[in-house]
């Protein structure tokens, strides 16, 4: 049918009118590589700060590390640094609830329980 | 009545094409959205599973505080050297998938069968692993309930141990820490095995030739769950095994 030849915001395979609808992006096995090095290599930091006595600062380190590496998991082997601006910012906003969620019950037993900190 | 209704219904069939194609089904405008409805559906699964997960880090984050001694000595139970080989085995599991996504992308067959079978090798790796840290802790009596000893944990020296013994109270506390080691690394290894079983089926799919003709969806769906699992274990592990590590100096 004559549907294919004409462009409209719907139909527009090459995203000329509608960015949203991103090139689909593929990420080469180097990039990989690297990912998995800096992934490996963080993994041998943690362990090895996890022996030093740093006080206060061994699970802000810990923790430091995980959300690092999470962090670039999530945008190189889930793709999210090239999906659309939907996708991120779907993402993002449930991260960011979680955070919400996490407050606000940590805040709720900190009050309650006040003998216990 | 009738006519017209055979006539609506005869324009539609003459006006509507069948698309075959599984990258391409005919209620999508484009691959493009297609492929961007997928992503979407994934990750909104993805996100009640970081809720589900949130849960249980948050009572861990929540009793860590309540009873810190008794979860430094549990912690330190707790083998640095397995759980950092199992996550180094994760990783080259996550990696290996990811490699399997770019295969089945450029249309490679046979490499993506290939790193399909690597990605469930190092997964049951992992699993192998994480049954021989259970059975350590099942001989020890450290499985929270009935069996549980804490006399490890009042009499640290009597096991050669160099740990400050803990007041029976507090050592009744460890097995808190125990119960959240065992559901938060059971949970994570359930979702291992599902995904597991997954890979099986995705194996034998991409055998078969179907995501190797630019049907990449479920390989790169199921990518997006194996991650994520990956993502839990990443912080299993710094949260387990390593937090409170430096006491034993």
């Amino acid at each position: 049918m004559a549907h294919e030849a004409i462009h409209t915001d719907a139909n527009d395979p090459q995203n000329i009118t509608n960015p949203e609808h991103a090139q689909h992006h593929i990420v080469t096995p180097l990039q990989y590589t690297y990912v998995f090095g800096t992934l490996l290599l963080f993994t041998g930091i943690t362990v090895a700060a996890a022996y030093v006595d740093l006080g206060w600062a061994n699970p802000v380190i810990a923790l430091g590390i995980a959300c690092f590496k999470a962090v670039i998991v999530i945008l190189f082997f889930m793709h999210v640094a090239f999906q659309s601006r939907l996708i991120k910012m779907t993402i993002g906003a449930g991260f960011f609830l979680f955070l919400v969620l996490i407050t606000m019950t940590l805040t709720d037993y900190i009050s309650r329980a006040w003998g216990m900190w | 009545m009738d006519s017209a209704l055979a006539t609506t219904d005869h324009d539609v069939h003459e006006e509507h094409e069948h698309v075959v194609l599984p990258q391409h089904r005919h209620h999508f405008e484009t691959v493009e959205q297609q492929r961007e409805a997928g992503s979407f559906g994934m990750w909104l699964f993805l996100l009640t599973e970081i809720m589900f997960f949130g849960g249980l880090f948050f009572a861990y984050l929540l009793y860590r505080n309540w009873f810190y001694p008794a979860f430094a000595v549990a912690s330190n139970q707790l083998s640095v050297p397995l759980g950092a080989f199992n996550t180094a085995v994760l990783i080259s599991s996550g990696f290996c998938m990811a490699v399997g996504v770019w295969a089945a992308e450029v249309r490679k067959r046979g490499l993506l069968v290939v790193m399909l079978i690597l990605t469930t090798f190092f997964g049951l790796i992992f699993l192998g692993v994480k049954y021989d840290e259970y059975h350590e802790k099942y001989e020890l009596h450290h499985i929270p309930g009935d069996s549980f000893n804490i006399s490890m944990f009042t009499n640290p020296a009597g096991y050669g141990i160099k740990e400050a013994p803990l007041a029976p109270d507090m050592a009744q506390k460890t097995q808190i820490f125990f119960f959240l080691y065992f559901a938060m690394t059971g949970m994570h290894a359930l979702h291992m095995i599902i995904g597991i079983v997954l890979l099986f089926w995705l194996t034998w799919r991409a055998h078969r030739g179907d995501f190797s003709s630019g049907y990449v969806a479920p390989i790169e769906n199921f990518g997006l769950y194996w991650h994520f699992v990956d993502i839990v274990w990443l912080f299993l592990f710094p949260l387990l095994y390593l937090i409170n590590r430096h006491p034993l100096h």
